[in-house]
């Protein structure tokens, strides 16, 4: 592709007037977003949502999503947007109801791909039990590049959603309740969706069977609360991956924690990719991944439920709060050494060679 | 641990203790200096084994000259540049490409240099160049993607050639004596292409062993116990405990692909100076694709940071950690020095991987069973 107008096009595609509030915006909502996400509220085309109110808390997140390439293996920008925010909601111990859709669309966007990525908002928003209840829609020109920096073909999309949920009554979730001896879960493989998605970046894409874990986890947090188990945190390992999500409770908590390399779930595939990419498996983004600490007690039960729910399988129990001074995550390596664990520092670069 | 893992230990301590005194090893490759920290096994090694990192990074080697004619033409109008992902950030002397790209350049990152010839296909009205670093293992590469070029007359395309050879860089620390060393833990990869016979200079001029080693725990650790048991017996030999992957004639292919591109020169090693015969240059046939020389570039001088000592780690004359702006002025977020950019960097490896010095590590709660 080189980005040029060929003048052969017959691909429909986003203008700048789809966003212009005026009939064509109109026609864009109508036969391309409402039939796919229909329910009563959003039909409505109001201003806004009016929801019930719920007997206990409310718990409110927003999240923006910019990822590239919009489809990968595994998922897309819409299943993406969906999952993460209502797993934002489920791991604050709230059980999401209703998500917002704002839609930034580049001009040039093939209407076709829109289609595929609402139908898979509305299809990870009904496995997750919530419904996009208000949207909006924006179209931007092609100067304000979204895609790959000004020089490819328009194809552009960034997604906004917000979301609200219920706390639940039984959550006491506290990472000041983590204690010295609780135990680390994780819901399965790591690293899979920021090295699926790294796998298509243009100049350094390679093949594999890799495949983003992009899923709602509300259900499985769901499961896991049903046990009673004491689960003191959770917290999706999303950007800065494990490694993240560890160095935050150490740092908060003023705990050190400990992993042991030989539990922690990784494919083969994603081990060599990281490898031959110089990445650090432990840094790079899941979505599809909860952290839980819980009572050591309780860490049976909780793991049980984690591998009964379809996106725990291959769930484990990974290390220990530890006593150790200074607060650090430290890594038994399966060559029987030791490390520290940090969070990286941005953006992760692949290396040379 | 492993039971092989367990017995090479072992072994290890015991042939150390056997040599009784400081035993000061080079892991010439950055590769080797990762593996080492990620799997922990400093804190396996017996006490009187010293493991220097050497120049083997390729990001670390590279003279801050070669990164601002790297941002020199990026800041052109229309320039493609296509990197690495490691040089990104690579502070020159101003700024880096990271911060060159927020500002609207055009730099692509690349894995392979055929990725980038493919972007000069793409974009046939622009000039695009490739940062062509790193040792042997990387500069066949660039030779292929030349010859490709060539043949399709992709015109557009050029190369930056920083490209480094290992072992004269090994020579020449040897030869300046500045640091006493023992013997070489020698690369992987790069030893795939040269073979294991290109140490011999090392072994016959300097009566250094030499041992060729892959990257897994184990294979590094048999090469360590190779070392220290040449060194126990006083004797220096070359050894490939790799020959499953490396032979000792290495990949004649990609030798013969250097040999037609490329003549050897002297090259700028960052803090290094110049080595003779240590870089690459492109023979007579292929001159046009020397970005150098197809841009009028005018390769200057070096301005490091006077308090940066990435010099000296990379010739294993200090520890990071006795730099002064380690940790301090210089970390990851903030690098001075480009050994704590480079996912390969000494620097970066001590600071991501290594507990801060004086802590102690308390009991681990008692054990559990972790229920698989």
């Amino acid at each position: 592709m080189t980005g040029r107008v060929t003048g052969a096009e017959t691909v429909e595609r986003i203008v700048l007037a789809h966003g212009g509030g005026g009939e064509l915006m109109n026609q864009l909502i109508r036969e391309h977003l409402l039939p796919k996400l229909s329910n009563e509220q959003l039909a409505a085309l109001t201003d806004a949502a009016v929801l019930p109110q719920p007997d206990g808390k409310l718990v409110f997140t927003t999240d923006s999503y910019v990822v590239t390439p919009l489809e990968f293996p595994g998922g897309d920008i819409g299943r993406l947007a969906v999952a993460g925010t209502v797993n934002d909601l489920a791991v604050m111990g709230a059980k999401p109801q209703a998500i917002s859709l704002g839609l930034i669309l580049e001009e040039g966007l093939p209407l076709e791909l829109l289609d595929r990525i609402v139908a898979s908002v509305a299809a990870t928003a009904e496995e997750a039990g919530v419904s996009v209840v208000t949207g909006d829609t924006k179209v931007i020109d092609r100067r304000q590049s979204v895609g790959d920096g000004g020089t490819g073909p328009a194809d552009g999309m960034f997604i906004n959603t917000a979301g609200v949920g219920s706390l639940r009554p039984d959550a006491r979730l506290d990472v000041g309740r983590i204690e010295p001896g609780d135990a680390i879960l994780v819901n399965g493989t790591i690293a899979d969706h920021g090295l699926a998605v790294m796998s298509l970046r243009s100049g350094i894409e390679f093949e594999s069977d890799l495949r983003s874990d992009a899923a709602p986890l509300n259900r499985l947090i769901d499961d896991m609360f049903a046990t009673g188990a004491d689960i003191k945190f959770l917290r999706d390992a999303t950007r800065g991956g494990l490694a993240g999500v560890l160095a935050d409770i150490s740092e908060t908590r003023g705990v050190s924690v400990e992993i042991e390399e030989r539990y922690i779930p990784l494919t083969p595939t994603a081990r060599h990719a990281a490898e031959m990419l110089g990445l650090e498996p432990l840094t790079v983004a899941n979505e599809g991944k909860i952290v839980c600490i819980v009572a050591a007690t309780d860490a049976p039960a909780a793991l049980r439920a984690m591998k009964q729910n379809s996106y725990g399988t291959n769930a484990a129990r990974i290390g220990t709060i530890s006593t150790a001074r200074p607060p650090l995550v430290e890594l038994l390596t399966c060559a029987g050494g030791r490390r520290i664990v940090q969070r990286p520092y941005g953006e992760d670069l692949p290396r040379i060679c | 641990m492993s039971a092989k893992t367990e017995r090479l230990c072992a072994e290890l301590h015991e042939l150390a203790g056997r040599i009784g005194r400081r035993v000061q090893l080079m892991e010439v490759c950055g590769t080797h200096t990762v593996s080492v920290f990620r799997n922990g096994l400093r804190a396996l090694l017996p006490a009187n084994l010293r493991l220097l990192s050497g120049p083997g990074c390729p990001v670390c080697v590279t003279a801050q000259r070669d990164i601002d004619a790297a941002i020199e033409l990026a800041a052109r109008d229309r320039v493609i540049v296509a990197t690495y992902g490691d040089m990104m950030r690579v502070p020159g002397r101003l700024g880096s490409l990271e911060k060159l790209r927020a500002l609207g350049a055009q730099i692509r990152l690349v894995n392979s240099a055929r990725s980038a010839l493919r972007i000069a296909r793409e974009f046939p009205d622009r000039p695009v160049v490739l940062l062509a670093v790193g040792f042997e293992t990387t500069a066949p590469a660039t030779a292929a993607t030349v010859l490709e070029a060539d043949r399709d007359g992709i015109e557009n395309f050029s190369a930056l050639l920083c490209h480094k050879l290992v072992v004269p860089a090994m020579l020449a620390l040897l030869e300046a004596g500045d640091v006493p060393l023992d013997g070489f833990l020698c690369p992987g990869h790069v030893s795939v292409i040269i073979g294991a016979d290109a140490y011999r200079p090392v072994v016959e001029r300097h009566a250094r062993p030499c041992v060729v080693a892959g990257f897994e725990p184990e294979q590094i650790l048999t090469g360590l116990v190779a070392l220290l048991r040449q060194i126990s017996e006083g004797r220096a030999a070359l050894e490939n405990v790799y020959s499953a992957v490396v032979s000792a004639a290495g990949n004649r292919v990609a030798l013969e692909l250097l040999e037609r591109v490329f003549v050897p020169a002297d090259a700028v090693w960052r803090e290094l100076g110049t080595i003779p015969h240590s870089g690459l240059e492109f023979a007579e046939p292929y001159r046009r694709f020397d970005a150098v020389e197809r841009f009028g570039l005018t390769i200057g001088e070096d301005d490091d940071h006077p308090g940066c000592l990435c010099g000296e780690v990379i010739q294993g004359k200090v520890e990071p950690a006795e730099c002064p702006l380690f940790a301090d002025e210089c970390t990851p977020l903030n690098p001075v020095g480009p050994c704590m950019v480079s996912s390969e960097g000494t620097c970066a490896a001590w600071y991501k991987y290594n507990r801060p010095a004086g802590t102690t590590r308390a009991d681990v709660p008692a054990s559990w069973e972790a229920g698989q």
